[in-house]
């Protein structure tokens, strides 16, 4: 949309916040939680991580106290939003054996409309992907397109880089680009307040409800430079020039064996990956066998299990599930979905308990 | 609860038994009667997904002839929980099916000429379709020759109607078996010495093979020798398969979703698949 | 059979395609026609191999017998295949029955006759040692895919 940028004081955020909950959203926004910034169900901007920043290396997460008010001073922690879309567990229906055959019921989902509060561009283009699979392929998947229909938006335009990220390499971010109804870029220098870019329809009327005044144009020049500062900053850089080839093209090199040996196949890095969307169906039954049901529930290729075919496993090795993932992610996700499946938030370094980071892997496999 | 407005896939369709058939000790043929719902439709290579009550759901390719409007008819081997359940089905028995799922055996490109089939095992299921389609429409195709082969002639599927095919002029059939029994006058050895014995013109024909991956890339090779390049062969792959709507990531090969984009392929598009351990 | 027309229909198996017309003189003093009813026997395990056979039509089926198992039959050769290689090398005993399923017309070549010749005369020896190891190649490759036991079910 082309409405010029407006300015929120950090004073009214709480405003903003309140109004969506008028309108019936559930505002799901950063938290800090036992010792990390989740995200979890919020009720005003008090609950929001103020003034607290995070410290990301491969295989380490800390919270640290920050000498300012910063809201949103921080990077991504351990959730990403595939929790209440792609939720990590659902019952999809149940059957009886009645009196007239088989009876089918089919489980409603539970699909509250949403605001996701501070979202960033790695996170959004991880929503889009997901679309991709679960919405747009040859079958929706209903509960998630039920989930994903009333969705608000609020974006964060990421004012400092995480260590671990690199969101640049990958054409997702800092700057917010997938759909959102507002994107906010927090500038800290007094007066404390946000520059608010308007991204659709109802992003306007919500802005227009809050009568935020017009964005002066220095405004929006800090708010570019500290965008493109923090594109500069990345911690983690992937070239990823030729990436499907190079991944595809190179099954036995012997860098998979290196990763192999440290790798304890612990399946963090799926669990954290705001894209990772493989799943398990489980058929269950009382004891009688007169009712059953199906659920879903998240999965991940490097169980034993995931690959089981005929007896045994086709990927038995560390080796083999490790290439697996990566190939995956970073090439074969070309030929399945037509993009990427990695947008560059770092989780799966940060999460990793040994530190394997993925772009220190393919430039090792780029020689 | 309510019953979902938008079409679920995950929902399967409960279809009575109306046969189960033994035709060895471990495989067996179960038959949807489905005029009441207007028939099912799908093309020779598709699969549905069958589930057994309480205990689980798996992807079985469809045996029967495409043209019979008003059954279903899956072969299934009884070598898990599941496939033992519907091993255990009788005429009324309530089966999940969701499906039709899949890509099929390219029938309308074998046109004018010549066709193999080479089945192994329970790999004659997926193609007795093809078998049907094709001398329905006879005189559409070249010769015929369907080349089998399978463990011991006890395991030997649809004997009927084979024995029926056997008489006829317009199609070739070898059968044999990697172990034969004092009884058995026919052919005993691996499938593909079977290539060399049946008519087929290598500079026009298409094969479409079927069965364990290891005895489809013997045999393929044994094609290459005789002059079939990998554009006119056709496999069926499998992996392990849990949603078949491409949602689950289970059955990726490389780049490929078996659900979606298989189980049949063109040769020359797997190969390096086929080709890598542990894939 | 006069030699002339043996050597005619000599040259028209497969085993000896190409075999110069010297070579394929030269094997006539060792080839005689056989004819084997349904279910008569070509050899018995365990019993001198004395010769080796060029099967022109029919069907053998190799088998052993199993205590317990009754007899087995491991592999079943057709037209243009060669049986009883044993009949070349010592200690010349046949190590597996081989019986006539489908009635069996073929060639049937004195062991002792052919050993003399391809020790004798060295190119002789060459053309047939090289088509028999090609015959052993293919074999082998076909062996190695039946021990796979690919059907077998994987019960899971």
């Amino acid at each position: 949309m082309h409405q010029t940028p407006l300015i929120l004081p950090r004073g009214d955020l709480g405003r903003l916040l309140a109004l969506l909950k008028r309108r019936g959203y559930r505002l799901i926004g950063p938290t800090v939680q036992q010792g990390a910034i989740v995200y979890d169900r919020i009720e005003s901007d008090t609950d929001l991580p103020i003034g607290w920043t995070d410290h990301q290396e491969p295989g380490r997460y800390r919270l640290e106290r920050r000498s300012d008010q910063a809201v949103f001073g921080y990077a991504v922690g351990p959730h990403s939003y595939k929790k209440v879309f792609h939720v990590p567990e659902e019952r999809l229906w149940s059957v009886r054996r009645g009196r007239n055959g088989v009876e089918l019921t089919s489980t409603a989902p539970e699909a509250p409309a949403l605001a996701l509060i501070g979202a960033r561009g790695c996170d959004l283009a991880a929503i889009a992907i997901q679309d991709r699979i679960l919405e747009q392929g040859a079958h929706a998947d209903p509960r998630y397109v039920a989930r994903r229909r009333d969705v608000f938006v609020v974006a964060v335009n990421c004012a400092q880089a995480g260590q671990t990220c690199f969101c640049a390499s990958m054409g997702t971010g800092p700057k917010a680009r997938s759909a959102f109804e507002l994107a906010l870029t927090e500038m800290l220098d007094a007066p404390h307040r946000f520059l608010v870019e308007i991204g659709s329809a109802k992003g306007a009327a919500l802005a227009n409800e809050l009568e935020l005044e017009p964005a002066t144009s220095e405004d929006v020049s800090l708010a570019e430079s500290i965008v493109a500062r923090t594109a500069n900053s990345m911690g983690r850089t992937l070239v990823t020039t030729g990436i499907r080839d190079l991944l595809v093209d190179n099954p036995e090199h012997p860098r998979w064996d290196d990763v192999a040996a440290r790798c304890l196949a612990c399946t963090n890095c799926t669990m954290v990956c705001p894209t990772c969307f493989c799943s398990t169906i489980e058929d269950t039954s009382d004891l009688e066998s007169e009712t059953a049901e199906r659920s879903r529930r998240w999965d991940s290729c490097f169980t034993l299990d995931f690959s089981y075919l005929h007896g045994g496993s086709v990927r038995s090795s560390t080796r083999a599930r490790y290439r697996q993932w990566l190939t995956h992610k970073l090439a074969t996700w070309y030929d399945q979905f037509g993009s990427s499946g990695c947008v560059g938030c770092g989780r799966c370094i940060t999460w990793c308990p040994v530190g394997i980071d993925l772009t220190e892997e393919v430039a090792a496999i780029r020689g | 609860m309510t019953v979902q407005a938008a079409p679920d896939p995950m929902l399967p369709e409960f279809l009575p038994v109306d046969r189960l058939v033994r035709e060895t000790h471990d495989t067996f043929t179960l038959s949807f009667d489905t005029r009441g719902r207007g028939g099912f439709a799908f093309t020779p290579g598709q699969f549905n997904m069958l589930y057994a009550f309480g205990v689980g759901e798996v992807p079985i390719s469809i045996s029967g002839d495409p043209a019979r409007s008003g059954e279903l008819v899956h072969t299934i081997r009884a070598v898990g929980a599941v496939t033992r359940a519907l091993e255990r089905a009788k005429k009324g028995t309530s089966v999940g099916v969701r499906g039709p799922f899949g890509t099929s055996w390219p029938v309308e490109q074998y046109s004018g000429r010549d066709i193999v089939l080479i089945a192994g095992g329970i790999g004659l299921a997926p193609l007795k379709p093809v078998i049907h389609q094709v001398l329905k429409r006879r005189r559409e195709f070249g010769r015929l020759a369907v080349v089998y082969g399978t463990r011991t002639p006890g395991d030997i599927l649809f004997k009927k109607q084979l024995e029926q095919w056997a008489t006829r002029r317009d199609v070739e059939l070898a059968i044999s078996v990697d172990r034969g029994d004092p009884g058995w006058r026919g052919h005993t050895g691996v499938v593909t010495t079977l290539l060399g014995r049946v008519s087929f013109d290598a500079s026009n024909a298409v094969a479409c093979l079927c069965g364990p991956e290891v005895m489809m890339r013997f045999a393929a090779r044994e094609l290459e020798k005789l002059g079939l390049p990998n554009e006119r062969i056709f496999l069926s792959l499998e992996r392990n398969m849990k949603c078949a709507l491409a949602h689950c990531g289970r059955c990726q090969l490389g780049g490929t979703l078996i659900c979606r984009d298989g189980a049949v392929y063109r040769r020359d598009r797997v190969l390096r698949l086929m080709a890598t351990k542990e894939l | 059979m006069q030699t002339q027309t043996l050597e005619r229909a000599l040259a028209t198996h497969p085993f000896l395609a190409d075999l110069g017309q010297e070579h394929l003189h030269f094997l006539t003093s060792c080839v005689k026609n056989a004819r084997f009813e349904r279910d008569a026997y070509l050899m018995h395990e365990g019993e001198p191999a004395v010769s080796l056979f060029l099967i022109r039509e029919g069907r053998v089926a190799l088998e052993s017998q199993v205590p317990g198992r009754g007899s087995v039959q491991v592999e079943t050769l057709e037209s243009g295949a060669v049986l009883g290689w044993s009949a070349l090398f010592p200690p010349h005993y046949w190590h597996l029955d081989g019986r006539a399923v489908e009635p069996v017309l073929a060639f049937e070549l004195d062991g002792e006759c052919l050993r003399k010749k391809i020790e004798g005369d060295k190119e002789f020896g060459y053309a047939i040692t090289r088509r028999l190891l090609h015959v052993v190649h293919r074999r082998l490759e076909r062996a190695r895919l039946q021990q796979l036991d690919v059907y077998k079910a994987e019960l899971q």
